[in-house]
């Protein structure tokens, strides 16, 4: 490689934007989709259920972007931002079909910065604060079996823009769980101190569950992945404890207003500005 | 391309006379050792991890990729931090990726220094220790936005100065490293640079931030390529050794030459009125930074170099846990394996 022609590449136009940094594309992200709605589809139904999926993938990547610069390892620096990267994609993905459906024709900036903790409808898990490494592990692995499972039957959605956001998703939340379910084993059958850690995950996590299956009733395919990676990890599958109020009505935890204000703060702080 | 002088011996063997038996040149004595290593490095070939080198190559070697995986690893702090904030998806994402991309910097540059015989993990102690240094750079603080665009603009480009040439070092892995390195920083000064013509295009807010950050980064950037060569000890050997190509001077004024017709296209001023064209020379002319407060920086005494380092050492300790867990349950397996095996 000739020294000169690097600097001077770095001047000149470029044409090649697919390949700039992964996901990052300036292209629509449905670009090339048909989204027409299909006749017999509700609207409504369809950018409420878009709305609430692209909350949980926003609040849980803006979690694991915390971990940036406090990962245990740089491995998992990588991985943890690899996840975050993913779900971010979905949200976007997913709010752009929003703006597509609900008749405003707004962008997905308009629902990720414009919008208060009342208007989310994410589940309550996702919003948890970070928490040790072990929650981080427990709380992947159960939403990402959970999305896993709902996003492998919405693959078969009658809209085709949600349908393919869902199967291109499959194959990522694939990778997350098993990226945590191989932690969960790690820790669980690491040290007394680690075992004990996710013990406490576990029961943290646990009255969460119940409000997850509420949109769609997938549990018993997350309880036997659960089953798998507590009997293989040697830990106590959680107790169930159910908790009064749910994500998806907009009843939320106290940790979603200043994860939020946080996310949004520069964005409402010069709402002219473009970026 | 490589020589294959003490196939088998540990690294940390050298200078002693390698014993493999019938590695070729087993028999060399330790002055036809320097002899070929010397020979190789003049004719522009590579060394590879098991040939034959001094000790002070060796020493050098493991100090400049050490710093710079450091560099890459604390460089992740001072834009990392707007992930969370970054005011549009799009943004986020960008940044998001680049830190990550940053993160895999550490982990090659890291592994090149382990094909030396340096193990990460005792590197990380001594840059949490304070005993190995990083870029300088990365002790400034980044109070807006606009940071993260000049930073790959400023920052990424004069990395890109600096590690081009590194991509011809005699030393192969980090040669090799340094390729892959430098096209992902060249993406990352793109975007930085796109980051900033938008704000510029944007409200009087936002190009009033873009030249507040100008004038903050200009000058630090300057001095990521070290002292000037009259007060640069290292360089001399580092440059016999084709370890380093181009001197400190002649990066900086390649980095200026590079910036300024960028910096007329965005529409702000760098801020130096010294700052000229010079026809005679066919490059521009620029003051000098100021080498006291390099000196300040790189002795600990910057502004952001305790809560970086701070940082870091938290990760560290914190995840010990993890680690230590990850250990245990390896161990743990391997044991049942042999344990099933042997049934």
């Amino acid at each position: 490689m000739s020294d000169e022609h690097v600097y001077l590449s770095l001047a000149e136009g470029h044409e090649d934007d697919a390949r700039w940094a992964y996901g990052t594309g300036f292209e629509d992200p449905l670009h090339g989709v048909d989204t027409t709605v299909p006749e017999g589809v509700d609207t409504g139904q369809l950018a409420a259920e878009c709305v609430a999926l692209a909350d949980d993938a926003l609040v849980s990547a803006q979690r694991l972007a915390e971990w940036t610069t406090r990962a245990p390892e740089l491995e998992e620096e990588v991985a943890l931002a690899n996840i975050g990267l993913d779900l971010l994609g979905q949200a976007r993905l997913l709010y752009s079909r929003v703006g597509q459906v609900d008749g405003t024709g707004r962008g997905e900036d308009a629902y990720a910065y414009f919008r208060d903790a009342d208007d989310f409808r994410n589940v309550r898990l996702a919003e948890l604060p970070g928490g040790d490494f072990a929650f981080s592990i427990v709380r992947l692995l159960v939403l990402s079996s959970w999305r896993l499972a709902h996003f492998e039957r919405l693959a078969d959605h009658p809209d085709p823009v949600l349908a393919a956001i869902a199967a291109k998703g499959v194959k990522e939340l694939t990778y997350h769980r098993q990226y945590a379910a191989e932690w969960a084993v790690r820790l669980g059958d690491g040290t007394e101190e680690s075992h004990r850690r996710m013990r406490r995950a576990l029961e943290q996590v646990a009255p969460y569950f119940g409000e997850l299956f509420t949109a769609c009733d997938v549990r018993d395919e997350v309880a036997a992945v659960l089953r798998q990676v507590t009997e293989a990890a040697g830990l106590p599958m959680p107790v169930y404890r159910p908790l009064p109020g749910a994500g998806r009505s907009g009843e939320h935890t106290e940790h979603l207003a200043p994860l939020l204000t946080e996310l949004q703060s520069v964005a409402r702080a010069l709402p002219e500005a473009t970026w | 391309m490589t020589t294959t002088h003490s196939a088998g011996v540990p690294p940390r063997d050298v200078p002693g006379a390698p014993e493999s038996p019938g590695a070729p040149g087993a028999q060399e004595t330790p002055d036809a050792l320097q002899e070929h290593f010397d020979a190789t490095i003049a004719r522009d070939q590579r060394i590879e991890p098991r040939d034959w080198m001094p000790d002070g190559y060796r020493n050098t070697l493991i100090r400049q990729i050490a710093q710079h995986a450091h560099s890459e690893i604390i460089g992740m702090q001072p834009e990392g931090e707007w992930i969370t904030r970054a005011p549009s998806l799009r943004r986020k994402a960008i940044l998001f990726a680049k830190v990550q991309d940053e993160a895999g910097h550490g982990l090659y540059l890291y592994s090149a220094a382990e094909t030396l015989g340096a193990d990460r993990a005792d590197l990380t102690r001594r840059l949490i220790e304070g005993r190995q240094k990083y870029s300088s750079i990365f002790n400034y603080p980044t109070p807006t936005f606009a940071d993260v665009g000049v930073i790959g603009w400023f920052v990424d480009g004069a990395a890109i100065c600096n590690q081009v040439p590194l991509c011809r070092s005699s030393y192969g892995p980090y040669a090799r490293a340094m390729v892959r390195i430098c096209k992902e920083e060249s993406f990352h000064q793109r975007q930085g640079y796109e980051l900033l013509l938008t704000m510029m295009r944007g409200t009087a807010e936002q190009r009033e931030m873009v030249q507040d950050s100008v004038n903050r980064w200009w000058w630090p950037s300057l001095m990521m390529f070290g002292p000037p060569d009259d007060a640069s000890p290292n360089s001399a050997r580092s440059m016999a050794w084709k370890i380093k190509r181009h001197s400190n001077d002649e990066l900086r004024q390649r980095f200026v030459d590079m910036t300024v017709p960028q910096a007329g296209k965005l529409g702000v001023t760098l801020p130096d009125p010294d700052l000229r064209w010079n026809e005679e020379r066919g490059r521009h002319d620029f003051g000098t930074p100021d080498w006291a407060e390099l000196k300040r920086v790189i002795t600990g005494d910057g502004p952001c170099n305790d809560q970086r380092i701070e940082r870091r050492r938290t990760a560290h300790e914190d995840g010990a846990w993890v680690r230590e867990a990850a250990t245990a349950h390896a161990a743990r397996r391997s044991e049942r394996a042999r344990k099933g095996t042997a049934a």
